[in-house]
């Protein structure tokens, strides 16, 4: 219990620093072009690998499992430019129906 | 004899936000489920919308924690997903007016989509920044809260398929990402590390390794 709580401290104080970044300590000076490209392929990496994990993650081995019609059949929806909602429906749906068959 | 454009205010801003209202509704309702099938419990999940206010790190740090990650790798997870709040910060940094403490505070209703918002007309304007970001908030924090409170309900997520769902979640928020050619490059070596450490290194590890490709950004 204790570890959720300094989970939320840290991360919270990290987030509040981040977001306070330009408009308190930087005001109108821009990162170093370097620093800037690193930063900005952090989010696109870091989602990268939640998605993996999320799909074929299992208790510390790789699991090929209904997750992963359901995450394709999204792929394909947010390929389509389908609203988040209906994507992540659509994997959820998808997942159920193939374990409630399978 | 031409018409000024009025200036945006703060009610235009959390107008702009409402077509987007069921985006962070029904994420925060899965947070709170999330969060709740994770055992982090219903006050400490509504405690983390209401201060870190940043979903996908919030889903990192749950995931990581749910699949028997440790604590460090958690928090690695969730700030390395949020450090490109730094630099989106950084392109709105002269909108904010006042003095360091108010721009403290109202730098932390940036997120993604207050600050898209913001720019929409071409130039980032604070009053959309914030009337969005306000909306978003309460939006974030009293969803968080009642999904805590329909966890119990709903019982084994991953049942309903929502271990999938959020899979599709996470890649919905990377597929803008990819356009850029660097970015679908940096992408495409974070998930080979991420597949090749799964099997072997603990729980979250996998995650926190897979930022070294963000490296690729030092390539001229």
């Amino acid at each position: 219990m204790t570890d959720v709580w300094i989970l939320i401290a840290v991360v919270g104080l990290a987030t509040v620093l981040f977001k306070a970044a330009g408009p308190v300590f930087l005001g109108t000076r821009a990162l170093p072009p370097r620093i800037q490209s690193v930063v900005e392929l952090l989010a696109p990496v870091m989602l990268t690998a939640l998605v993996v994990t999320q799909t074929v993650g299992g208790d510390g081995e790789l699991s090929i499992d209904a997750r992963i019609p359901g995450v394709a059949l999204a792929a394909v929806a947010v390929w389509r430019r389908a609203p988040l909602v209906v994507a992540m429906a659509i994997a959820a749906v998808v997942t159920a129906l193939v374990r409630l068959v399978a | 004899m031409s018409v000024e454009p009025r200036s945006p205010r703060i009610r235009d801003g959390v107008r702009a936000a409402l077509p987007l209202a069921a985006g962070p509704l029904l994420f925060g309702l899965s947070f709170g489920v999330l969060a709740d099938a994770a055992g982090m419990g219903a006050v400490a999940a509504t405690v983390m919308s209401a201060t870190t206010f940043a979903g996908s790190a919030q889903f990192g740090a749950v995931t990581v924690l749910d699949a028997g990650g440790t604590l460090i790798a958690a928090i690695m997870a969730a700030v390395f997903l949020n450090a490109r709040y730094a630099a989106i910060s950084v392109t709105v940094a002269s909108i904010f007016p006042g003095g360091r403490a108010r721009r403290l505070v109202e730098s932390q209703l940036i997120v993604d989509e207050s600050w898209a918002l913001s720019g929409r007309s071409g130039r980032f304007e604070w009053p959309i920044l914030v009337g969005s970001g306000l909306l978003l908030y309460v939006l974030w924090v009293g969803s968080t809260a009642l999904g805590t409170v329909l966890g119990d309900a709903v019982g084994d997520p991953n049942g309903l398929g929502l271990d999938a769902a959020f899979a599709a979640l996470f890649l919905a928020l990377l597929a803008p990402y990819l356009r850029g050619r660097r970015a679908f490059q940096a992408a495409a070596l974070a998930a080979v590390i991420t597949l090749v450490l799964t099997p072997v290194a603990p729980a979250g590890v996998p995650i926190v390794a897979a930022a070294v490709a963000c490296l690729l950004g030092l390539k001229r």
